[in-house]
């Protein structure tokens, strides 16, 4: 699984990495980035999708497969 | 707000509403509910020289993102109307920009409110909510709004910007002044707008004197395109960190309180739970959001039907977009471990709330000191609790039985 934060629409609500800080960390600003290169490791795959779920931008989009 | 001439008490909600009036302070959902499943989910008035009032999810996002028809040049209501020139920063930078000013001018300042560093704000935030239930002694019944909740924003705040400490009294006096004095004369509010500003000057002054190392003399060195900022601009984004952070927190916390206190339910589980707050607190900011912000409209615009014209006022009512049942399940019940909860408390798009990081964190150290201290408690006089109308909607009177 693999997350990605559109940059356009994220603005910095910062729910993303509140709920799945091993998947998200905030940038100098506080918008949300995806650690590393978006990789989920395995078992933060619920927190991933919640994270998803809450952003109020709706700025985060998951690939299931990758 | 009582009823004077210019808001006489409002009897038709969908032609003429009125943000001050005191039925929308006490319980706006029903207002909100009613306008919402109408045949026009926008309401209109002619008070304020012309406003409307979306309430659906859709139609409050819609305008919070389109930056193109709806200038943020005034975001409180009133019967003034900056001129035009104002802009693109407008009086309170960057709450009160526009596009492309807008970015730059919040991007100075985002750094300051970002997670790292309000993280080292905490401690001193949980001192001082220690410190205020000290002060409560081993009374019975306290007052949650006037002796807890109002007090820590003003604090955390007056500290960030380096201001004194003891002055917190005044700083209350402008909030008030400004968001809740809406409804006043003119003149009154630009008396009030006047000594805000004097306030704002002497403090500058104060650190062009002496700087040191807090947001004032950040934004007194801080540039755009390779030049310090403007005076006006600088003074402009402190009256906004003083205004903007202090009622809106005050609500947030005290509403919460509230909440909590009349539903033993769900001070139960939260008291068992300590674990669950952080989840809990997104409810509670979803259904007691406190802010409501405003745009003027641009030009002339046909927003869905609603024949909008050139300094209109619109209100972003993000309260009513979180209780919108197309957006949330059981949009009008509080679900203490709602787990998906994209709620707008902190608005959308371009104009999220600077400060939303700081809010959070004291919000949830004033939950956490207060339940620690208190984990039993309830309203000692529902009758008694009062609510501020306006843009921005907490208790102001809150008696608590904590023993």
């Amino acid at each position: 699984m693999k997350v990605h934060v559109d940059e356009e629409r994220c603005e910095g609500h910062g729910r993303c990495y509140a709920l799945a800080p091993t998947v998200f960390e905030p940038d100098e600003v506080g918008d949300g980035m995806a650690v590393g290169d978006g990789t989920v490791a395995p078992g933060d795959e619920d927190r991933a999708r919640l994270a998803a779920a809450n952003c109020p931008e709706q700025a985060i989009t998951i690939d299931e497969d990758a | 707000m009582s009823t004077t001439d210019d808001h006489p008490t409002v009897r038709d909600w969908a032609a003429d509403f009125d943000h001050t009036d005191d039925a929308y302070a006490a319980d706006p959902f029903p207002i909100w509910d009613e306008i919402r499943a109408s045949a026009c989910p926008v309401a209109h008035t002619d008070r304020y020289g012309g406003a409307w009032l979306p309430t659906t999810h859709a139609d409050v996002s819609e305008i919070a993102y389109d930056t193109e028809h709806f200038t943020s040049r005034s975001i409180l209501m009133s019967e003034f109307r900056p001129p035009a020139e104002i802009a693109p920063a407008g009086i309170a930078p960057p709450i009160s920009s526009d596009p492309p000013f807008h970015r730059q001018a919040r991007r100075l300042l985002l750094p300051a409110f970002a997670p790292q560093a309000i993280d080292k704000l905490e401690a001193s935030t949980r001192d001082y909510c220690t410190e205020l239930i000290a002060a409560m002694g081993d009374r019975d019944v306290v007052d949650a709004a006037r002796e807890y909740a109002q007090h820590i924003p003003v604090r955390v705040i007056a500290r960030m910007l380096g201001f004194p400490e003891d002055d917190a009294d005044r700083f209350r006096g402008f909030v008030h002044h400004v968001l809740e004095g809406v409804a006043l004369p003119l003149e009154e509010r630009e008396e009030g707008m006047l000594v805000l500003f004097e306030y704002l000057e002497a403090q500058v002054q104060d650190h062009v004197d002496n700087p040191r190392d807090d947001l004032t003399s950040y934004l007194l060195e801080a540039e755009m395109d390779g030049h310090t900022l403007e005076m006006d601009h600088v003074g402009g984004t402190m009256a906004l960190l003083l205004l903007a952070g202090i009622d809106t927190t005050w609500s947030a916390i005290g509403a919460s309180l509230f909440h909590l206190a009349s539903t033993p339910a769900d001070l139960e589980r939260l008291a068992a739970e300590p674990e669950l707050l952080p989840v809990a607190m997104e409810e509670l900011l979803r259904a007691y959001a406190p802010v409501t912000m405003a745009r003027l409209v641009r030009d002339d615009y046909d927003f869905h039907g609603c024949p909008m014209k050139a300094d209109d006022w619109v209100l972003l009512p993000f309260p009513a977009a979180n209780r919108d049942p197309l957006a949330f399940e059981d949009a009008d019940e509080v679900i203490i471990d709602r787990a998906v909860n994209r709620h707008a408390a902190f608005g959308l798009g371009i104009h999220r709330c600077a400060g939303s990081h700081l809010a959070r964190m004291e919000m949830r150290v004033a939950l956490e000191v207060w339940l620690e201290h208190f984990p039993r408690f309830s309203l000692a006089d529902p009758g008694a609790v009062q609510w501020s109308g306006g843009q921005v909607r907490g208790p102001r009177v809150l008696p608590i039985r904590v023993g």
